[in-house]
């Protein structure tokens, strides 16, 4: 138990660390690799509170797809970040008071909670007990009673696929492309020009 | 002894840290994005330490649906990013006025 508590304390304080790297970072290069460990920082907690197959797609999904997509914005873009970092600390009084408001105001939320006896929050947090293993229970559920939230999942990622492509599609000029309603039109009398060539000359 | 708490504070901290940079970084529309993801982060985590503490593997099924909109997201959000760039040279968040709203 001693050393769940460790783990635990482990990769939370470096995961609110790195959070905090993210929004406070000059570099947005750094800030995409510290965001990366703060992702694997969570996963290992995912794997502390037994969702294994989460911990893994949260490590293929973000680290693997969206913070190599931030990565290459970040360097693809020619963007002057000095200028852009202009004014960081005239909104950091603000920031920190609305900041500090708001984590107070969670935790007397949880702390009343606790002693309003709805229920019990004293009991150790143990992953779900079962003798099948985490991955196979998902599948298990999200192919049967979830099943219409999956393919919702499915169109919605379609719908950002076919949104992000068409936004960014350039429409550059020169391009030959085939035109296949002009081609299917076509017919002899278009096609084909009779020319009387007389003897001795060009056309 | 962890309990439910300790991860719901966890989840409120990392939350707070990504409306913080939101509020921080009102120009760079790219960390903007990023704090975004990190507020759907402590969701997650949240959905998830609530998952085992009601014994119910259903909360992983949401945590991965917040998982398909956020990747979702950030993809729209960085395609509108690039366009933008293109447009005007600048990710300026104060400068995104064409809409006059």
């Amino acid at each position: 138990m001693i050393l769940y508590s460790l783990t635990f304390y482990l990769f939370s304080s470096v995961a609110v660390l790195s959070a905090l790297m993210v929004i406070s970072a000059k570099n947005p290069v750094h800030s995409v690799l510290f965001l990366i460990l703060s992702f694997v920082n969570a996963s290992g907690l995912f794997v502390l509170l037994g969702a294994e197959f989460l911990a893994m797609i949260l490590v293929v999904v973000y680290v693997g797809a969206v913070a190599v997509l931030f990565l290459f914005v970040v360097m693809m873009l020619d963007i002057n970040f000095v200028k852009l970092r202009e004014g960081f600390l005239q909104y950091l009084p603000f920031g920190a008071l609305l900041g500090i408001v708001l984590v107070i105001e969670l935790g007397i939320l949880f702390l009343t909670d606790r002693s309003s006896n709805i229920y019990n929050n004293q009991t150790p947090l143990q992953p779900i007990v079962s003798e099948v293993e985490n991955t196979k229970m998902i599948g298990q559920i999200l192919y049967t009673e979830y099943f219409y939230l999956f393919q919702i999942c499915g169109i919605i990622l379609l719908v950002a696929m076919i949104g992000s492509i068409t936004l960014t599609l350039r429409d550059k000029g020169g391009v030959k492309r085939q035109n296949i309603d002009s081609q299917n039109t076509v017919d002899a009398s278009t096609a084909i020009e009779k020319k009387k060539v007389k003897i001795g000359e060009g056309i | 002894m962890i309990t439910l708490e300790h991860y719901l504070f966890l989840g409120a901290i990392i939350f707070t840290l990504g409306v913080l940079g939101i509020f921080l970084n009102k120009k760079n529309l790219i960390i903007i994005l990023m704090s975004i993801e990190l507020i759907l982060l402590s969701v997650n985590i949240n959905f998830i330490a609530f998952s085992a503490y009601i014994n119910d593997i259903s909360g992983q099924i949401f945590a991965m649906l917040t998982l398909t909109v956020a990747a979702a997201e950030a993809a729209i959000g960085l395609a509108i990013l690039v366009v933008f760039f293109r447009n005007l040279g600048s990710i300026e968040v104060n400068k995104i006025n064409q809409l006059k709203g």
